[in-house]
């Protein structure tokens, strides 16, 4: 009799567990209310922090920046095609905004390459993408902790003959809102009318 | 990169250090203590010992660097959180350690974490055990929870270590030595019904990783690549670790089972014999 009342009850308590569950499943995949074309990653990395030199060479961190909206990059200025195309799109994204906001948005390019990416020849890259970027490097291991720290890595290949390397990075553009809380995540697929409504929501939301 | 480097941490985790040290700490301290005819003999340590060490190493060294931004070492770090490590252990039987210490235990804690042994046997149900087995295996892989458990610090060490225990779980059910036919363990058909139907769970989720012509794991492309390996090629050694091993382990778990299976055929059936005649 006993056993029997045990069977019975067991097997309640595993169709209960089956339904909890599917339950939590069915609310893990739930959508976002908020309509991004970015993917949210609101509490799934830390704040913006960061501990690097800027290309005036004076060391900057996360709270210089503070009050924009910051969008943050890794690349390197040799880089052929994946980086300018990236930066050349948040240009785009940015100036189409409202000249009002325009300011109110900043982009963090920082250069994993720091033997070849000097102060100097990071300013001067960064100055074609616009007015509202800054170029930032850093010793490798700062670098490699910021990277860490956002769960990307990065690599160098094997210098060819004239001494040339490519450097192998995230192609993802990390969005911070103006507290430096992580927002969003953009592939780099996105059009820079996707990214420009992103960025506008994010301004205005905590305007 | 010196050799120091590949041993050490890449994320560094106090808890996961400390338990390993409690772990392998009682585990020594009680064969020392324990009575000689109890001790396990010097394969079934060394089977134990080695279990403990590989899912320590795909945890906390240069090993889990790798895992995090390939998609492939990533399962193979999982083939061994969730299958190779614990199955080891499960093989070398700690129960004699385990039952050492336990006998330590005074009553009144006993009484306390009794809760414990109810979910414990919960958990161990046939139906639920197997549900969480392939669930977890299903739920981290499920793509887009992939990728947050990719992105995610706290995530990462919840998926690794949900993995860990279920594995020790579940193949602690599967090769638990206490034969079936006098105690409370799972019966071997069941036993084997249970493999199979995980093996074969397993092979449609890798199978369709392996087939898949697009990108299901794109987190690794959008956060960088360890090393400059073709996505594509990854994907596929990725369903590969996926597919193939935790089939074969399945298998190789089912042959064991048989043949533990013929070996106790007969053996406990004069003790039953026995046991009805002095009921009746």
């Amino acid at each position: 009799m006993r056993t029997r009342f045990w069977r019975q009850r067991t097997n309640i308590i595993s169709a209960t567990l089956t339904l909890i569950a599917a339950l939590l499943l069915t609310g893990c995949f739930g959508n976002d209310e908020e309509d991004w074309n970015g993917k949210n990653i609101s509490g799934l990395m830390p704040e913006l922090e960061f501990d690097l030199i800027n290309s005036q060479g004076k060391s900057v961190s996360g709270d210089d920046y503070s009050g924009r909206v910051r969008m943050l990059f890794f690349g390197f200025t040799s880089c052929p095609d994946v980086c300018p195309t990236a930066l050349q799109k948040l240009n785009q994204a940015t100036s189409g905004l409202d000249p009002a906001l325009q300011d109110e948005v900043l982009t963090l390019f920082v250069s994993v390459d720091p033997k070849r990416d000097t102060p100097e020849r990071l300013a001067k890259y960064v100055d074609f993408f616009g007015d509202n970027i800054v170029g930032l490097t850093g010793k490798e291991p700062q670098l490699r902790e910021l990277a860490k720290r956002y769960r990307t890595t990065f690599g160098y290949d094997e210098p060819d003959a004239d001494g040339n390397y490519a450097v192998s990075h995230s192609s993802a553009i990390y969005v911070f809102d103006r507290e430096g809380n992580p927002r969003l995540l953009m592939r780099p697929d996105l059009s820079g009318e996707e990214i420009r409504h992103d960025l506008a929501a994010l301004i205005q939301e905590d305007a | 990169m010196s050799l120091l480097d590949y041993l050490l941490p890449y994320d560094f985790s106090p808890l996961t250090i400390l338990s390993y040290m409690l772990v392998m700490g009682f585990y020594g301290v009680g064969l020392i203590r324990m009575p000689e005819q109890d001790r396990p003999g010097s394969l079934r340590i060394f089977a134990f010992t080695l279990g403990v060490l590989i899912c320590y190493a795909v945890m906390q060294t240069r090993f889990d660097y790798y895992a995090q931004y390939m998609f492939f070492v990533h399962r193979g770090q999982h083939l061994i959180l969730h299958h190779i490590g614990p199955i080891l252990i499960a093989l070398s039987n700690p129960l004699p350690v385990m039952r050492f210490w336990f006998a330590k235990i005074s009553p009144g804690w006993r009484h306390t974490l009794r809760p414990l042994g109810w979910v414990y046997n919960v958990l161990q149900q046939p139906f639920i055990a197997l549900f969480l087995f392939v669930g977890l295996i299903y739920f981290w892989l499920w793509p887009s929870i992939h990728f947050d458990a990719m992105l995610s610090r706290d995530l990462y060490w919840v998926m690794n270590w949900s993995m860990l225990l279920d594995g020790l779980l579940f193949w602690w059910l599967i090769f638990d030595p206490r034969p079936p036919a006098i105690t409370s363990s799972l019966g071997y058909g069941r036993r084997m019904l249970v493999l199979a139907a995980a093996g074969v769970l397993q092979m449609f989720l890798g199978a369709w990783i392996v087939f898949s012509r697009d990108m299901v794991y794109d987190v690794y492309e959008v956060c960088g690549r360890a090393w400059p390996l073709d996505p594509e090629v990854d994907q596929l050694l990725g369903g590969m670790l996926t597919y193939i091993p935790p089939a074969m382990m399945s298998i190789l778990g089912i042959l064991l089972m048989l043949r533990r299976a013929m070996h106790q055929d007969g053996k406990y059936t004069n003790q039953s014999k026995q046991l009805e005649e002095t009921a009746s």
